[in-house]
C-alpha cells in the first residue's frame, strides 16, 4: 500500500480551500497551515501562462525529516505517511531545516506539526478533508497500489511532475499537467 | 513562522489559566496531564451536525455544522444533496466559523449619545430601550410623514426579514446595493431581451456546455460555488472557454482563448461578433427564424460593426474575433454566454448586457442543453399574516421621470430623495439597513456622507461593527448564521429543492436573530398580525408542511429536491414556445427601449481615457472573500490579509515603484486612499490599468484584524456614470496614480 495524492494544476484555481479545510479538520492553530497555495506566472502581457499548486508535506519514500530526527518522533507508518509522534518530539527543528519542501512549523504546543494526509479519516476509509472540500475537484487520492483509487486513475493518461525531485525524497504529490 | 518564545508571549497575555499550566508543562516535557485531546481532530460520529445554508455569500450553499460535546463548532461541511454546493463549500464557507468566533463583534445593543462638549459615543444599552428607540422613531416618522419617508437599505437573508417588517409598517422605499450596483443592468436586458431574468444562482449550464464566454466574469476568483464547480467540469470535457478580461484572471488562465481587450471597450466586440454570426451566416437560423424578432433591423444596424472596425476599438486582432465567433457557432447551441453579475462598468451597462443576450439569441443558446436552463423553484406558500398595507408611494416613485425600466430599488436614488437640497418629489427622512455596509459598498462616498447627515434617524442591524453601524442612532448586533432560524431558502435551479438553516449553537454575547429583532419592533407597532408566532421555526414547519415535508425531516436532511413542475429543463426541438416579451419573441430589437426612448438596439459609446500618469482602476474579488464582509474573519483574514494594487512591470518601472512596496492612491478628483496599499508587480494586469480586490481597506478600529489592511477600491470611485436606464452605477470610469510619500505627513510638513 501507497498513499498518494494527485493535484490538477489545469483546474484548481488557488482558492485555498483546502487551507481553511485542514484547519478546521485538524484544529491547526490560526496563524499556521499545514498546506498552502503557490501561484505561478510566466511571460509577458499578453502572453501568459499561470497555474496554481496546492503544497504539503510530499509524504516521501525517502524522507530526509525522518533520517535526522533525534528521538525518533518522525516516522513512516503503513501507506507511506510519514507522521510526528508529538509526545516525543523535542521541538529541535532539525526536521524543519531538512525538508525541502517547507512543510513543517512548530506548533505553538512546542512540538513539529504537518500534515498527515488526515490520517484520521483516512483509516476510516475516507479521503483527506482537502481531498473532499475541494470545489474543482483537483485534489485526487488514494493507494497508488490500487489500480482502481481515485489517485490512480487521475495520474492514468496524464502527464505529471514531482517538486524538488532532484533532492532524491520520492516523493508522493504528483502534479498534472 | 512562529517560535516558541513567541508561544510564551502570547500565553502569558492569555486568560485560561488552567489550560496555560498544562501547555507550559508539556513544553517542558513534563507530560503530567493527558492535555491533548482538546486539540485532536473531533471524529464526525462524536459531533451534532446541524444543517444550515452559508451566509457568508449571496450563493447560500447547503451544509452542516458540526459541534463537538464541548459546544465547539469544529466545522462546517457542504451537504452532498445540495445543488449549490454539492457537498463541497467554498473556503468562504469552510471558514464560516470564523465568523462566530469573532471577538470583535456587536455585543450589545448601542446607542448614540452625545456628550456636552458636542462629541458622541455609542452607549451600551438592553434590548427593550433599543427597540422601543426604533419602534418610536418608526412611529413617529409615520405620523409626521407617513411610513413610505422610513426607508430600507438590505441584502441576504437578515434584509428580508427587514423587508418584511416594513412592508408590515407601510414602507416599500427600499434598495439593495444588489441591484443598482451589481446585477440590476442584466436583470434589465434579460428581462428586455427574453422576458425573463438570469435569476440567481444563476441559470448557466455550464456542466454540459462546450463552449463557454466570459466578459470581465472571473469564476474562480468569485467563488460563486456552483460554477466554479460546473467549470472545472467544463475544463475536464476539453470545453472552450473564451475570456475576454484586461487583466490575466484566473479564468483566464484556464482559458482556450485570452482576449486581453483594452477596457471599457466590450461592446465594439460583441457588436463584432455579432457581425460575424450574422455576415458569414453561421448565426443559429432555426432559433432566430423561430423565436426573435428585429433580426432584419440587427443586420442592418451591425453591418459596419466588422472585426476591423473593433480592432480599431478594443485591440483585439481581427482574426482573433473571427475564430472566436466561429467557435462559437460551431458548439452552438451548447454555449454559455456568461451574463456575468457585477456588471455596472461605465454607464452602458444594460446595453452592454442586451448585446451579450443578443449574441446569446443567434446562437440559440437559450433553453437548450449546455446554454442557458430554463430554473425552477419551488413555491412557499406565506405563513398567513394579512395582505400588506399598500404604500402611497416607493421606491418607484421617488423621482418618476428617471428609471422607468428600473425592476427593483435604486440605492443612490434613496440616497439623494433623503437630501432635500435634490428636490425629489418624495422625501425620505429615516434609515434602516441590515446586512449591507453602505460605505464600503456604495460609491460616491459624499453623497452617502450627505445623505447619512440628512435623515434625522438610522438604525443599523449588523453581526459586526461595519462602517456603516459608526453612522447609526441605534445599532441592533445581529446574531450570525450559525445562530439562528432564517427563510427557508428556495432559490431556482434545475430541480426545485429547498434548504433548512437552524441554529447550530445558542446566540454569542447579546446578539440576536434577524426574526427576532423585527418581530419585536413589529409588535411594539401594534403588527402582531404580521408576526403571529413566538419562535421562527412554527413559521418554517408551516411552510413546509405546505410543501409536502416538514421542520422534523428537514432537521435530518437539510436539503430537499421536488419534482419540476414547470415542464423540462430545455425547450425542445421545434417546440412552439412563447416569450414574456411585448411580441412574444427573443427581442433582438428591444420593443420596450424604444418606447421608452433608449436605443432599441446596443451601440457601442467611447468611454473617457486615462489623463497622462492616471490609470484605469479596475476591481474585483479574491476566492477567500466576500465584499467588505468577510476581512475580520480570522480564517479568512490569515488567507488574505490586505489588497494589493497590481501594476504592469511597464509602469512601475516608469514610477520606480518596488513590489511589496506602500504607495497612497490618489484619483482624479484628486481624493487620497485613507490607507496605503502594496504594490504588487505582476504581468496580469495590463499597462494602461490598475487592479485591487474589493472590500479591503476598512477604516473601523473595532474591526482589529481588517483596520487599516490594504486600500479601499471604493473611496476612489468618486465618478459614477449612471445608466440611464435601470440607474445602475457605473464605477470603472475612475483613474488613479500613484503617491510614494505618506501624504498626511506631507500635508503636515507643508502647515509647518
Amino acid at each position: 500500500m501507497r498513499y498518494a495524492m494527485a493535484i490538477d494544476t489545469k483546474k484548481c484555481v488557488g482558492c485555498a480551500d483546502c487551507v481553511v479545510a485542514c484547519q478546521t479538520e485538524n484544529n491547526v492553530p490560526h496563524g499556521y497551515s499545514r498546506d498552502w497555495i503557490v501561484e505561478n506566472v510566466a511571460g509577458t502581457y499578453p502572453n501568459l501562462n499561470m497555474i496554481f499548486r496546492s503544497e504539503r508535506c510530499n509524504q516521501c519514500n525517502n524522507a530526509p525529516c525522518v533520517r535526522c530526527c533525534p528521538t525518533g518522533a518522525s516516522h513512516i507508518v503503513e501507506g507511506g505517511i510519514v507522521l510526528v509522534t508529538h509526545d516525543d518530539c523535542i521541538g529541535c527543528s532539525a526536521c524543519i531545516e531538512a525538508c525541502p519542501y517547507d512543510a513543517r512549523y512548530i506548533h505553538p504546543d512546542g512540538y513539529v506539526d504537518k500534515c498527515t494526509f488526515c490520517i484520521q479519516r483516512v483509516d476510516k476509509g475516507q479521503n483527506p478533508a482537502c481531498v473532499d472540500v475541494c470545489p474543482t475537484y483537483s485534489l485526487h487520492f488514494g493507494d497508488l497500489d490500487d489500480p482502481n483509487s481515485a489517485v490512480s486513475k487521475a495520474l492514468k493518461g496524464r502527464s505529471w511532475y514531482v517538486l524538488a525531485p532532484e533532492a532524491g525524497t520520492e516523493p508522493q504529490l504528483y502534479y498534472l499537467t | 513562522m512562529k517560535t516558541r518564545r513567541q508561544f510564551i508571549k502570547i500565553t502569558t497575555v492569555g486568560a485560561g489559566a488552567a489550560a496555560l499550566g498544562l501547555y507550559s508543562l508539556k513544553v517542558s516535557g513534563l507530560n503530567l496531564f493527558e492535555s491533548k485531546k482538546e486539540e485532536e481532530p473531533a471524529s464526525d460520529e462524536e459531533m451534532t451536525a446541524t444543517p444550515t445554508y452559508c451566509e457568508v455569500c449571496f450563493w447560500k450553499c447547503a451544509g452542516w455544522t458540526y459541534v463537538d460535546k464541548k459546544g465547539k463548532i469544529r466545522k462546517i461541511i457542504g451537504n452532498k444533496e445540495d445543488p449549490h454546493s454539492k457537498g463541497r463549500l467554498c473556503p468562504r464557507g469552510t471558514g464560516g466559523i470564523g465568523m462566530y468566533y469573532d471577538n470583535d463583534r456587536l455585543k450589545t445593543p448601542l446607542i448614540r449619545e452625545m456628550r456636552k462638549d458636542g462629541s458622541q459615543y455609542f452607549r451600551k444599552a438592553g434590548w427593550s430601550e433599543a427597540l422601543d428607540k426604533v419602534a418610536g422613531k418608526m412611529k413617529e416618522v409615520a405620523g409626521r410623514y407617513g411610513p413610505e419617508a422610513f426607508g430600507l437599505f438590505n441584502h441576504g437573508t437578515p434584509g428580508g426579514h427587514l423587508e418584511h417588517l416594513m412592508r408590515a409598517y407601510g414602507s416599500e422605499t427600499n434598495a439593495e446595493p444588489a441591484y443598482a450596483q451589481c446585477r440590476g443592468p442584466r436583470s434589465a436586458a434579460y428581462y428586455a431581451t427574453f422576458g425573463a431574468f438570469i435569476g440567481s444562482p444563476e441559470c448557466t449550464d455550464i456542466r454540459d456546455t462546450r463552449c463557454m464566454v466570459l466578459i470581465g466574469s472571473h469564476i474562480g476568483e468569485n467563488m460563486h460555488n456552483t460554477q466554479v464547480q460546473e467549470m472545472s467540469a467544463a475544463i475536464d470535457h476539453k470545453a472552450t472557454i473564451i475570456t475576454v478580461d484586461p487583466r490575466f484572471s484566473t479564468a483566464a488562465s484556464k482559458s482556450t482563448f485570452w482576449l486581453p481587450i483594452k477596457p471599457a471597450t466590450d461592446i465594439a466586440l460583441i457588436l463584432a461578433w455579432i457581425h460575424v454570426l450574422i455576415y458569414e451566416n453561421i448565426y443559429n437560423k432555426e432559433f432566430v427564424h423561430k423565436y426573435t424578432f428585429g433580426f432584419d433591423e440587427l443586420k442592418a444596424h451591425v453591418k459596419n460593426m466588422t472585426p476591423e472596425w473593433a480592432y480599431g476599438i478594443t485591440t483585439i486582432e481581427p482574426d482573433l474575433i473571427r475564430k472566436t465567433a466561429r467557435e462559437m457557432a460551431g458548439f452552438a447551441p451548447a454555449v454559455v454566454i456568461h451574463p456575468g453579475r457585477h456588471v455596472v462598468w461605465y454607464g452602458d451597462d444594460t446595453q452592454r448586457e442586451r448585446s451579450l443576450a443578443i449574441l446569446t439569441a443567434l446562437l440559440g443558446a437559450w433553453g437548450k442543453r449546455g446554454s442557458l436552463y430554463l430554473p425552477e423553484a419551488v413555491h412557499l406558500p406565506r405563513f398567513p399574516q394579512p395582505e400588506y398595507p399598500k404604500p402611497k408611494w416607493g421606491w418607484k416613485d421617488l423621482n418618476e421621470r428617471k428609471f422607468s425600466l428600473a425592476t427593483m430599488g435604486i440605492t443612490t436614488e434613496i440616497m439623494k430623495a433623503s437630501i432635500p437640497r435634490y428636490n425629489y418629489k418624495h422625501q425620505i427622512k429615516a434609515w434602516l439597513t441590515g446586512g449591507t455596509n453602505l460605505p464600503l459598498s456604495m460609491p460616491d462616498k459624499k453623497l452617502f456622507k450627505e445623505a447619512a447627515e440628512a435623515v434625522e434617524f438610522i438604525a443599523v442591524m449588523d453581526t459586526m461593527p461595519m462602517e456603516v453601524t459608526g453612522y447609526a442612532d441605534v445599532v441592533l448586533p445581529e446574531a450570525t448564521y450559525l445562530e439562528r432560524y432564517d427563510f427557508i431558502r428556495a432559490a431556482q435551479n434545475r430541480i426545485p429543492n429547498v434548504a433548512l438553516r437552524m441554529p447550530a449553537i445558542k446566540p454569542r454575547f447579546d446578539s440576536k436573530p434577524a426574526w427576532w429583532i423585527t418581530k419585536q419592533i413589529g409588535e411594539r407597532l401594534g403588527l402582531h398580525a404580521y408576526f403571529n408566532y413566538d419562535d421562527y421555526s412554527e413559521v418554517i414547519d408551516w411552510q413546509l408542511k405546505q410543501i409536502g415535508t416538514s421542520l422534523e425531516e428537514m432537521k435530518t436532511i437539510g436539503v430537499k429536491s421536488f419534482p419540476r413542475q414547470s415542464g423540462p429543463l430545455y425547450i425542445g426541438n421545434g417546440e412552439d414556445y412563447e416569450f414574456n416579451t411585448n411580441t412574444g419573441k427573443v427581442e433582438l430589437y428591444s420593443t420596450d427601449f424604444a418606447d421608452a426612448g433608449f436605443d432599441p438596439l446596443p451601440i457601442y459609446t467611447p468611454h473617457p481615457e486615462p489623463p497622462q500618469n492616471f490609470y484605469r482602476l479596475i476591481y474585483g474579488r479574491a476566492p477567500m472573500h466576500t465584499f467588505s464582509r468577510t476581512q475580520n474573519n480570522h480564517f479568512l483574514w490569515d488567507l488574505m490579509k490586505e489588497n494589493s494594487v497590481w501594476v504592469n512591470p511597464k509602469v512601475s518601472s516608469l514610477w520606480g515603484l518596488k513590489d511589496g512596496q506602500k504607495v497612497w492612491l490618489k484619483n482624479q478628483d484628486g481624493i487620497t486612499t485613507s490607507f496605503p496599499v502594496k504594490v504588487r508587480i505582476t504581468e496580469r494586469v495590463r499597462w494602461d490599468t490598475v487592479y485591487m480586490v474589493h472590500g479591503f481597506g476598512h477604516s473601523d478600529k473595532k474591526l482589529t484584524r481588517a483596520y487599516g489592511r490594504g486600500a479601499s477600491d471604493e473611496e476612489m470611485i468618486t465618478r459614477v456614470a449612471e445608466d440611464p436606464i435601470m440607474g445602475g452605477t457605473g464605477m470603472r470610469g475612475n483613474f488613479i496614480t500613484f503617491i510614494q510619500e505618506n501624504p498626511e505627513v506631507k500635508r503636515k510638513e507643508d502647515k509647518a
